[in-house]
């Protein structure tokens, strides 16, 4: 496909223009033109008054759909232990495998068996280990040929990984080796009823627009998803499947992992583990704002995070920034304190199961996210909130 | 050392709002930059050749009119400036754009390769790892240090989620930087002389000899099918009344979910 | 108002204005509580070359003139004047090396100086010897090839940060003010020690100290000039870096102008912002309209001088007297306009204005300034008799 601009209809009217989220559309000798930044995103089909763009269809087009089966999760692991996303990409994928109704693999690398195991008791139909020497620390090169043999050879329909430091830095290599599509970050994925396509929908625009992307023609479809956006699957205790052994013979590798070193990062950990965060943001107004927090924090057992205000305003350290740059939380409860809800503060939080929003503007957008809504003075709000949650507990 | 920086030309997405009523992008007034990542991409590389000697190419995939920040990174001290623009680019997916500049470096000829980690407009992280997937050559992820650069190989760390991991590659190499490696300098007077000077390469498909099938929408696998604004929930709950009142309703219902 | 400034003053203008909003005014309060010298801000202008501004081409610089170091010193100074002062200072101390200095000393200095390696100091006041520069007491006696410099200088900017000093010392008292000399003195030289840190009311990230000399040996070479010229050398160098003086004016004028409008436009009071109200518009008029006043004298004076004048001092007199003492008046009235608030160091007016008064006392008094134009004033209506 290609979008196209009928030179005679078109004004100049420059209405297209402010529709384009590329800035695909440049206005040469009084007519719109579209350059190469265009991503076929048919934002500007509507807003054309002249019915001037238009999407056409090209020889290409009839591309013959690649073919593949069942869906994969790669499954990671540090220090040889399961990171949580991998049981999310297995609650995701067995829905997606239902829904294709075919079956659900994991691949696993660099764990003992009894990892394995646990992989199919949180969904996985099969299994493919391997726990070669090579592969127990993660070096992209020998992850990246492996991966990609077991897809070659078995060629499945869908494969999922964590978009994490891990996932983000070998699965793309794997992508274009296969030469097929990759969506990264993807905050959800469905199954199109009519074509059977993976639909992956992911931010773009520091959150600010969602795309969803398709990979129609080639196979595997691959995605990337960051943690905690997906709910874990069901854990069963008594669920059989396969552990398919394979070997890391002949791989070789041109980097090597010299040391891997620990750096305590606690609140990091503490705020992706949290099941109750209390934020902070600009209406905080200041380091002193932030203490009133901690002391409604320590009361409920919470974590404290903020927004990328209050942490350039330097309020709070940068390991503390919940969002588009920083990290993105799903605890049982988020209280918002502050916040006035820019989006790219939202994409980090809103899969959160419940979120509370304190602020004295009343038309702040983070009102329009939050479950519960309370319009006031936070410094009036949270420490007569903190001193009846101390009385609630019997504290 | 001949070093390649990959840069991309963005909007300032801290500066672009949705239209809620249209449903489109607010790009009035929203500036273009040198994705920040790529700046600090751009520093390593004229650290590198500080240290270690050599030079430094910027190269951006783009319309003629990203010849701003090819000009702007020039203005920063880089030696040279390529600019991939044909309309086969057009409508490139990561796939395609990582291809397209994995065949001009190729053509260049590079010993280290250095990007941003991600792009700040589209936020995959993904063109490095492919492009250095198609050049055959290995990658490191996440730089935050340079540890040390020899003849024959570098030290680097790499930032992960608990920590990082200190690693040594061969060259030629590419590698995907983050913010904590560096603070990028300011342009110099001098250097945005050279750059209001300096003639920069273009090339086309054909220079980089591409094969047309990989190129634009024709090379890309993934398709943008639509694109909309974030949903917004709609059940919440005002809690009225005195601050008292409003505190107690809150308590109780934090109560009722059972988060007490 | 346009100036009409070529490309290449915009290009200047765009550097000196980006290095001030994104490393000067991040530190500035920090640097004005601790007092500490901004060597991080001192590499960062040494990178975007603007230390060579106005050096030659031949000797690394850029070649440039007075308006451009005007230029770029007004945008450090709508920042930060303490750090301003640390690199007008530094074009101070290299003018005598610039407009006097022998080849071998122009080869010897100047490319350091322009690549911003070695920071400069001119060391002029005495105890007794400030506005009266005749009262100087630092001699400086030649023995074989060398010269023996004995006497404390004071108040001396970049004392103790800089490399290189240029000074100015008595070779033959008996010919009074035709008896001083210029001399160019390294740090590090045996003899030549510093006294303590001056710890002043603004400018507190620039550093201010004693200049000692006891019986410190210099080479012959080492005058700048010479023996007799000192105070020719002095007086030309004041009238080349007078002009900078009003362009830190200005740019200090200009930011606390900024600071408040932006306030007068966010307080609100009896239920509107208080720029609504005439006894702040007029306020506000006056600051921004005597601003551009002086702006207007200082390019104006600059682009004189740029363009070959013999005689400038009248004018670059004038361009300091008349911008620094408006930006006394605006840094004050901005206080003003921003009440309270202007008062407290949340916001950096109040540092604004305590730094802009050190510019109506240093490189002359603008009382001083006005014997200069007046002594110029008599000159030129004798002659026209």
């Amino acid at each position: 496909m290609l979008i196209r601009i009928d030179k005679d209809k078109c004004t100049g009217c420059e209405a297209c223009i402010a529709s384009c989220p590329y800035d695909a559309i440049i206005i040469k000798d009084g007519k719109a033109e579209i350059n190469e930044l265009c991503q076929m995103c048919k934002a500007c089909l509507s807003v054309c008054p002249e019915g001037a763009i238009s999407e056409v269809s090209e020889d290409s087009d009839q591309k013959e759909k690649g073919q593949g089966r069942g869906v994969w999760v790669f499954a990671e692991q540090r220090d040889g232990k399961t990171a949580v996303v991998s049981f999310e990409l297995l609650g995701a994928g067995r829905r997606l495998a239902s829904e294709l109704n075919t079956e659900l693999s994991a691949v696993l690398f660099g764990c003992t068996e009894s990892e394995a195991d646990e992989l199919i008791k949180w969904g996985a139909d099969k299994v493919y280990h391997c726990n070669d020497e090579i592969i127990k620390v993660f070096n992209d090169e020998p992850y990246a040929k492996l991966l990609s043999d077991l897809i070659q050879e078995h060629k499945p329909d869908i494969v999922l990984a964590g978009a994490t430091p891990i996932g983000r830095s070998f699965i793309p290599r794997v992508a274009a080796r296969l030469k097929t599509g990759l969506t990264a970050d993807c905050t959800s994925l469905d199954i199109d009823k009519e074509t059977g396509n993976l639909l992956q929908t992911r931010p773009a625009f520091g959150g600010n627009i969602m795309a969803t992307i398709l990979c129609p023609f080639t196979r595997p479809q691959m995605a990337t998803v960051r943690p905690r956006v997906m709910k874990r699957g069901e854990y069963d205790e008594k669920r059989k499947g396969a552990i398919i052994n394979i070997n890391a013979d002949n791989i070789k590798s041109r980097t090597n992992v010299i040391e891997t070193v620990k750096e305590a990062s606690e609140t990091a950990l503490n705020l992706q583990e949290a099941s109750i965060i209390v934020a902070g943001g600009r209406g905080v107004g200041g380091p002193k704002g932030f203490e009133i927090l901690f002391e409604l924090a320590e009361a409920l057992g919470a974590s404290i995070a903020a927004s990328r205000a209050a942490v350039d305003e330097g309020w709070i350290p940068y390991r503390h920034q919940v969002g588009q740059t920083g990290k993105t939380v799903g605890p049982k409860l988020y209280i918002a304190c502050g916040i006035s809800g820019a989006v790219q503060h939202l994409v980090g939080m809103q899969s959160s199961d419940i979120i509370i929003a304190i602020n004295k503007n009343p038309e702040a957008p983070i009102f329009n996210t939050a479950n519960f809504g309370i319009v006031g003075d936070l410094f009036e709000l949270i420490p007569l909130l903190t001193k009846k949650i101390k009385e609630a507990k019997g504290l | 050392m001949k070093i390649i920086v990959c840069i991309k030309q963005v909007p300032d997405t801290a500066e672009v709002r949705i239209n809620p009523e249209t449903n489109t992008l607010i790009r009035d007034g929203v500036p273009s930059i040198i994705n920040p990542y790529d700046m600090h991409a751009i520093e390593a590389g004229l650290h590198i050749k500080e240290k270690a000697g050599g030079n430094v190419t910027v190269i951006t995939m783009g319309p003629p009119q990203a010849e701003t920040a090819l000009r702007e990174a020039i203005s920063m001290g880089v030696d040279s400036a390529v600019l991939l623009t044909d309309r086969a680019f057009a409508g490139s997916d990561t796939w395609a754009t990582a291809y397209t500049l994995a065949k001009a470096i190729e053509y260049l000829g590079a010993d280290i390769i250095l990007c941003g980690k991600q792009a700040i407009d589209g936020d995959t992280a993904q063109v490095g790892p492919e492009i250095a997937e198609f050049l055959d050559i290995p990658h490191i992820s996440y730089i935050r240090k340079i540890d040390e650069i020899k003849d024959n190989k570098i030290v680097v760390q790499r930032l992960m989620d608990d920590g990082y991991d200190v690693i040594e590659s061969s060259f030629p190499v590419l590698l995907t930087v983050v913010k904590e490696l560096n603070v990028p300098r300011l342009p110099s007077i001098k250097g945005k002389m050279a750059a209001k000077k300096a003639v920069i390469q273009k090339m086309n498909a054909a220079d980089i000899k591409a094969d047309e099938n990989c190129l634009g929408l024709k090379g890309s696998p993934t398709q943008v099918r639509n694109i909309f604004a974030p949903e917004v929930k709609k059940d919440r709950i005002m809690l009225e009344g005195t601050t008292e009142e409003k505190v107690t309703a809150l308590v109780n219902e934090l109560m009722r979910l059972k988060c007490l | 108002m346009d100036y009409f400034l070529s490309e290449e003053q915009v290009m200047i203008r765009d550097l000196a204005r980006q290095i001030a909003e994104e490393k000067i005014v991040p530190v500035r309060a920090e640097l004005d509580e601790t007092g500490e010298f901004p060597w991080d801000i001192m590499k960062v202008l040494a990178q975007s070359d603007l230390f060579g501004l106005f050096i030659p081409e031949e000797y690394g610089g850029l070649g440039k003139g007075c308006l451009e170091l005007s230029i770029a010193v007004e945008e450090l100074s709508r920042a930060c004047l303490g750090v301003s002062t640390t690199f007008a200072a530094n074009a101070l101390g290299t003018y005598p090396l610039l407009l006097f200095g022998t080849d071998e000393q122009k080869k010897k200095y100047l490319p350091d100086i322009a690549a911003g390696k070695r920071l400069v100091a001119f060391g002029l006041t005495e105890a007794n010897a400030g506005s009266d520069a005749g009262g100087t007491q630092t001699t400086a006696r030649l023995e074989g090839n060398e010269y023996i410099i004995n006497g404390t200088k004071q108040w001396i900017t970049n004392g103790g940060e800089a490399e290189v000093y240029t000074i100015i010392a008595i070779t033959d008292r008996s010919k009074g003010p035709r008896g001083a000399s210029a001399f160019v003195v390294e740090k590090g030289t045996p003899g030549f020690t510093f006294g303590k840190k001056e710890n002043k009311m603004g400018i507190r990230a620039s550093a201010t100290t004693e200049l000692i000399f006891d019986n410190c040996r210099i080479p012959r070479d080492n005058i700048i000039g010479k023996e007799g010229m000192g105070f020719v050398v002095a007086m030309k160098t004041l009238d080349s870096s007078r002009t900078g003086v009003g362009a830190q004016g200005v740019g200090v004028a200009q930011g606390a102008f900024e600071e408040a409008v932006k306030f007068a436009k966010q307080r609100v009071q009896f239920g509107h912002p208080v720029i609504t109200f005439q006894a702040v518009q007029h306020m506000l008029a006056d600051m921004a309209t005597s601003i551009e006043a002086s702006r207007a004298l200082v390019y104006a004076v600059a682009r004189f001088i740029d363009s070959g004048a013999k005689d400038v001092s009248k004018e670059s007199a004038m361009s300091k007297l008349f911008a620094t003492d408006v930006a006394m008046k605006v840094t004050t009235d901005a206080v003003q306009v921003m009440g309270g608030s202007g008062y407290m160091k949340e916001y950096p007016v109040e540092k604004m204005m305590r730094d802009a008064k050190i510019l109506q006392i240093y490189e002359g008094t603008n009382q001083i300034q006005r014997n200069v134009i007046g002594q110029a004033l008599i000159k030129e209506f004798t002659k026209k008799k």
